[in-house]
């Protein structure tokens, strides 16, 4: 078992002629996800990694059945390529481009409102789930089959997470990056209640950074709704004060967004919450009942 | 991107949001004459990118046209230090010269986008002058709210309702209301991220202007505002960090002695709170990014070792896209090319790590290697504190 993503998971790759796109579809292919096609806008009806392009993603999906569709256009189109598929009626839409205007971002999540698609990202490393598909850049070989949910705000730190997770036997289920640009489509709390589901999932590892208040968010859920254990990392303990964010930013939240204050946050919702990153791994192990075998 | 008061109000005024007449200068001269034709009062402003001016000094209210030169003499090429500058304070080469007015109340706007509600948040308050954040601590039902729907903007409702709530009332509400209206056009029009007025002030005489004006631009739309662009002051940025961005590194400069380079940004924090608690000082954050290159690699070594506080380096990469063997070419090339003379200590993984760290090894060059971020924090601080740093 797995969210989000699995071995039923047809996926359709936004550029896919593009050198990412490309590359990346080609190691989706490898890892097992069943990649039913790409789409660039001009080179409709040729073949490019293996599988037909279209012109639209409205075709795409028409022509293979497409569920999900991972986003490698530049940054300029990048919030139209999502409406595109939202439009198409793609369930699970992945944007991995990094750098879209702020404003281009907030109208196509106005769009997504009331249709059925989910946006993971912009600016993320997508989804992996273990064994089964991934869908994004997440490298599949630092992963395992396994017994814990990963979700962070983060890219190379979620590598890191699944790579401590591996060496100690435990393995994923499903490792979600959700971005950490101030608009996302999917939160900490969207994930933690598929991960609470999912009976596979054993504990979940939760990767956040300083500023906004999507951890203290996720925090209040954890306390209400999340029975599972939960190990939580915060990145930017460190981080000079005034380099992160401007000042009425603060406001809204009530708060700095200071590392602290989300620690202490989570801890106070039951998360076991590690101060260095290299302690998550062996957080979680502690974490899990041993197993009876 | 942040840009200067006088940048920002001219933005502004140029969609309608009234401000005081004035003019920015860079010389004690052409401040005496644009007070002279401003008539006696004016307000001698500092242009520099932090807060906080008024109570450092950078703010300074004259009677006289000749007391404006005096001024300005005073204040072109000293070093501004505000509770934003941090200690090194910021150098003063440009001055904005207005008309003094006659201030009857003082009130906050500010506009930014609100991440929760994924919405620009517009807030007014009739407690104007004062930190936000102070008034937001203390007094929050002081700060009135309304969200803008990204199909309308700001709706002339909208607008009433703050201005009534803020305390204004007859035809100064409808001016008040008319300048949100029109901020909420310039916010969407630049694509900014954050307007800030403070004050917003009512005058004797009924009248609604912008008295200040923070604005931020958003950096991943200043492609399609080439002139917006032209707005940037370099010489507000620190010299490495804009070297850096125009290699695609995200470098921000510390106090420390511990060079760091890492890919991806959350890795880069993580990074630096390892060597905190394993007792080190980080020197920088930098971040190479996803699928940095070889070259990019080598220019992000020669901008962290150009600190010559940095006494070791720490380079820890998880290869996904960046893989382990160009990184290693990389380094290999720039240590060789740059003599580095202070420790290296080497965590990779990922992507072709096996051929990366062969690669390390026969190089015949002096890098310590690591195989989990522990260690690597550990080793990199027991050998910042006994390296001597570059002769």
């Amino acid at each position: 078992m797995a969210v989000l993503i699995d071995r039923e998971t047809r996926l359709v790759v936004q550029g896919l002629t593009g050198r990412e796109g490309s590359f990346h579809a080609r190691q989706a292919a490898e890892y097992g996800t069943t990649v039913v096609g790409g789409v660039t806008p001009g080179k409709g009806g040729s073949t490019h990694e293996g599988v037909p392009v279209f012109n639209t993603v409205e075709s795409a999906v028409r022509e293979t059945g497409a569920n999900a569709s991972v986003i490698f256009v530049p940054p300029a189109v990048a919030a139209d390529a999502v409406m595109e598929a939202a439009d198409a009626g793609v369930a699970l839409i992945v944007c991995i481009t990094e750098g879209i205007p702020t404003l281009d971002m907030m109208q196509a999540l106005q769009f997504l409102e009331g249709r059925d698609s989910r946006l993971i990202g912009p600016n993320c490393p997508g989804l992996i789930s273990a064994g089964q598909a991934k869908v994004g850049i997440i490298p599949g070989h630092i992963c395992r089959e396994g017994r814990v949910g990963i979700v962070s705000k983060s890219g190379t730190l979620t590598y890191e997470a699944i790579h401590q997770l591996t060496l100690l036997g435990l393995g994923q289920t499903t490792c979600i990056g959700i971005g950490g640009d101030p608009l996302i489509g999917t939160s900490f709390i969207d994930t933690l209640r598929l991960f609470e589901q999912d009976a596979a999932t054993e504990a979940i590892v939760l990767i956040g950074e300083i500023g906004g208040t999507a951890e203290e968010d996720a925090a209040a859920f954890i306390r209400d709704h999340v029975r599972k254990p939960v190990v939580g990392f915060i990145a930017g303990q460190t981080a000079p004060p005034g380099r992160r964010m401007g000042h009425a930013g603060a406001i809204i939240s009530g708060g700095q967004g200071t590392a602290a204050e989300k620690m202490a946050a989570l801890s106070a919702a039951g998360v076991r919450v590690v101060q260095s990153p290299s302690d998550i791994g062996t957080a979680v192990a502690a974490a899990i009942a041993p197993d009876a075998a | 991107m942040k840009i200067h008061e006088y940048q920002g109000k001219a933005l502004l005024a140029r969609h309608g949001v009234v401000t005081p007449q004035g003019e920015a200068v860079s010389s004690a001269a052409e401040a005496g004459a644009v007070a002279r034709r401003l008539g006696a009062r004016v307000v001698v402003k500092a242009q520099i990118h932090a807060g906080g001016r008024g109570k450092g000094g950078g703010v300074k209210l004259v009677e006289t046209a000749e007391d404006a030169a005096r001024i300005a003499d005073e204040m072109l090429g000293m070093t501004l230090v505000t509770a934003q500058t941090g200690p090194g304070g910021q150098r003063v080469s440009r001055l904005l010269v207005e008309e003094g007015l006659d201030i009857a109340s003082e009130l906050y706007l500010g506009l930014l986008i609100d991440r929760a509600a994924q919405r620009p948040l517009m807030m007014a308050s009739a407690a104007g002058g004062m930190e936000i954040e102070q008034v937001a601590a203390q007094t929050p039902e002081l700060i009135h709210k309304v969200h803008l729907d990204p199909g309308v903007g700001l709706a002339a409702f909208q607008a009433r309702r703050l201005a009534y709530a803020v305390g204004l009332t007859g035809p100064v509400a409808g001016k008040a209301a008319a300048l949100m209206q029109s901020v909420a056009t310039v916010f969407h029009a630049v694509d900014a991220s954050l307007i800030e007025i403070n004050p917003l002030v009512v005058t004797g005489a009924g009248d609604v202007l912008a008295l200040d004006a923070k604005v931020t631009l958003d950096d991943n739309a200043l492609f399609r505002h080439p002139v917006l662009g032209e707005l940037r002051d370099l010489a507000e940025e620190e010299e490495l960090e804009v070297e850096a961005s125009q290699h695609g590194l995200n470098y921000i400069r510390l106090d420390g002695t511990i060079g760091c380079m890492v890919n991806g940004a959350g890795l880069a924090m993580a990074t630096m709170d390892i060597i905190k608690l394993s007792g080190g000082e980080p020197a920088n954050f930098l971040d190479v990014g996803g699928g940095a290159s070889a070259e990019q690699i080598r220019n992000a070594l020669r901008i962290l070792l150009s600190d010559t506080k940095v006494r070791a380096v720490l380079i820890n990469i998880f290869g996904g896209i960046l893989r382990c063997d160009v990184l290693a070419d990389g380094v290999i090339a720039a240590v060789t090319e740059l003599g580095v003379r202070v420790p290296v200590v080497i965590r990779m993984e990922g992507t072709n790590v096996d051929a990366g760290r062969r690669m390390l090894r026969d190089s015949g060059l002096n890098f310590t290697t690591a195989d989990s971020m522990g260690e690597a924090a550990q080793l990199v601080v027991e050998l910042a504190a006994t390296s001597k740093g570059p002769p």
